[in-house]
């Protein structure tokens, strides 16, 4: 099968890489890439824990084909936080027990993170929005909408002071 | 088209664990060469909280730091043996195993602290900040991992426990089938609001307030957050989950994410939770454990407020739209019951 040379940032780092034709993203993520963030879950867009940014916007990488992100920048919950130091949105998804089993966790911080970077101050309407297209099996939904207006508050508490 | 408000109620009572075969489970406790604890289980947490209970458990009996203390559920083919995380089970069976576990590892470590500092074991106790010190006499004191560690590689000693816990099985009774399946019994009762809409058949969920018995919550958070989540559960099987409706045949059902529907983020109510804890008198620290039970209040009670709102009575599940509008055609109209 025809294999074509790539390039896209990757969490802020320049990333070159062969695809196959046809090839999604989340498969040259996981296992083209290694980042492991990005989760399985339905392979058919229905899911969201594949969800990664795409030059800022939520992408199910699972629908994406590799070839479209060539020269583009892509974020993964890998990219969240700075070494040890958590991302706002990490540290809230922890302090409001916002995961249990975990699984649409990745896919749920950058659908959350894609919407604090346009929007910092959601309405609880607008965070429910945001993530009505990622499916959590665990938790009922409300402690991510609390984590989620928790981090917009912490963050907009950070840029005031 | 008219919303027409319903209320509904349920009381639960709900066994935890069961009575196949003893329902046992096992726990192996033993201190690694840093002095520090690993709990080998085969009892899988996948997301409930298995480890993070199990883990206090183990800390507070050996009376170590719960820093000191790594579960470890990696193999059940490996592992000890363990019936398996379902039934409510989990924090009863394998907490109290772990319990005889490291009952058992903290005799020997104790033993060993003894031995360090020359005294009889029987006069030290633990701080729980990791230090064994005599009775009364804090500064004769040893660290409990300096106490494991002159055990592995002085005394000549492991520092291990074994645990099982094994309900004796209950017979039953030939002429009244009759018999006693489970220790204990966790209680729930729930009031759940809801709307029905007499044109589309549609019921949205308004509200929901709970009370739970269940022992004594070993971790409050992790007992709400799976209350919440479990009565979204109920929630999506009282109202949403179905691979039904399949017309012509099997291959036109829902099969995927697409059609099985679950409620969304946007379907959810409110959730108010008060928790009432009556330690159970064979419970680890008197925990019995929510798991299942948490969604099972939910399903009754929709059911009840639906006939509470329009008078339609469904007795199988999901109350989807379609069996909703039929029952109102049946009676001829949306049939409100009386107010509360
Ligand atoms: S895996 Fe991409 S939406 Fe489910
Ligand atoms: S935490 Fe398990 S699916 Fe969301």
């Amino acid at each position: 099968m025809a294999r074509t040379p790539i390039e896209f940032r990757h969490n802020g780092r320049d990333q070159a890489i062969f695809v196959e034709e046809g090839s999604n993203l989340l498969d040259v993520l996981r296992r083209g890439v290694g980042d492991f963030a990005p989760k399985y879950g339905c392979g058919q867009g229905t899911c969201g824990c594949c969800t990664v940014l795409v030059d800022g916007e939520p992408h199910l990488s699972c629908l994406t084909l590799a070839e479209t992100v060539a020269g583009r920048s892509i974020e993964t919950t890998s990219g969240l936080g700075k070494g040890v130091e958590l991302h706002p949105l990490q540290q809230a998804f922890m302090d409001n027990f916002a995961a249990q089993c975990g699984y649409c966790t990745p896919g749920m911080l950058m659908a959350a993170k894609s919407l604090l970077d346009h929007n910092p101050s959601p309405s609880r309407q607008e965070v429910v929005e945001a993530i009505a297209g990622n499916i959590c099996r665990c938790t009922g939904y409300e402690p991510i909408i609390a984590a989620v207006l928790d981090a917009s508050s912490r963050m907009s508490g950070r840029r005031s002071a | 088209m008219t919303l027409h408000p319903g209320r509904g109620f349920a009381a639960i009572n709900y066994p935890i664990g069961m009575n196949l075969g003893g329902d046992p489970s096992q726990a192996l406790v033993h201190s690694n060469p840093d002095g520090k604890f690993t709990v080998a289980l085969s009892s899988i947490d996948l997301g409930q909280g298995m480890k993070s209970v199990t883990r206090q458990i183990a800390a507070e009996t050996l009376g170590v730091p719960v820093e000191d203390v790594y579960v470890d559920t990696a193999d059940s083919d490996t592992g000890p043996h363990c019936m398996g995380s379902f039934a409510s089970r989990g924090t009863h069976r394998v907490g109290n195993a772990v319990i005889q576990a490291a009952k058992e590892a903290r005799a020997v470590m104790m033993e060993a602290a003894a031995e360090e500092l020359e005294v009889n074991p029987d006069d030290l106790v633990t701080d729980g900040k990791g230090n064994i010190h005599v009775k009364g006499a804090p500064s004769r004191s040893i660290g409990t991992g300096t106490a494991c560690a002159a055990a592995q590689f002085k005394q000549g000693k492991t520092v291990s426990g074994r645990g099982i816990f094994l309900v004796p099985l209950s017979p039953v009774d030939p002429e009244t089938g009759e018999m006693t399946p489970v220790t204990c019994f966790a209680h729930a009762a729930m009031v759940v609001d809801i709307e029905v809409d007499d044109e589309t058949g549609e019921v949205s969920v308004t509200q929901m307030n709970s009370a739970y018995e269940l022992g004594r919550a070993l971790n409050p958070k992790l007992v709400e957050q799976q209350l919440v989540g479990g009565a979204w559960m109920g929630m999506s099987h009282a109202l949403w989950e179905t691979t039904e409706p399949y017309y012509p045949d099997r291959s036109h059902g829902p099969i995927d994410f697409n059609d099985y529907l679950m409620p969304g983020p946007g379907d959810i109510a409110p959730h108010h939770i008060s928790i009432l804890e009556r330690p159970a008198p064979d419970g680890p620290f008197g925990g019995k454990g929510p798991g299942e039970m948490c969604a099972n209040p939910v399903l009754p009670a929709v059911a009840n407020a639906v006939f509470n709102a329009v008078g339609v009575r469904i007795t199988d599940l999901p109350i989807t739209p379609e069996k909703v509008l039929r029952g109102i055609r049946a009676n001829g109209g949306a049939k409100p019951q009386r107010r509360w």
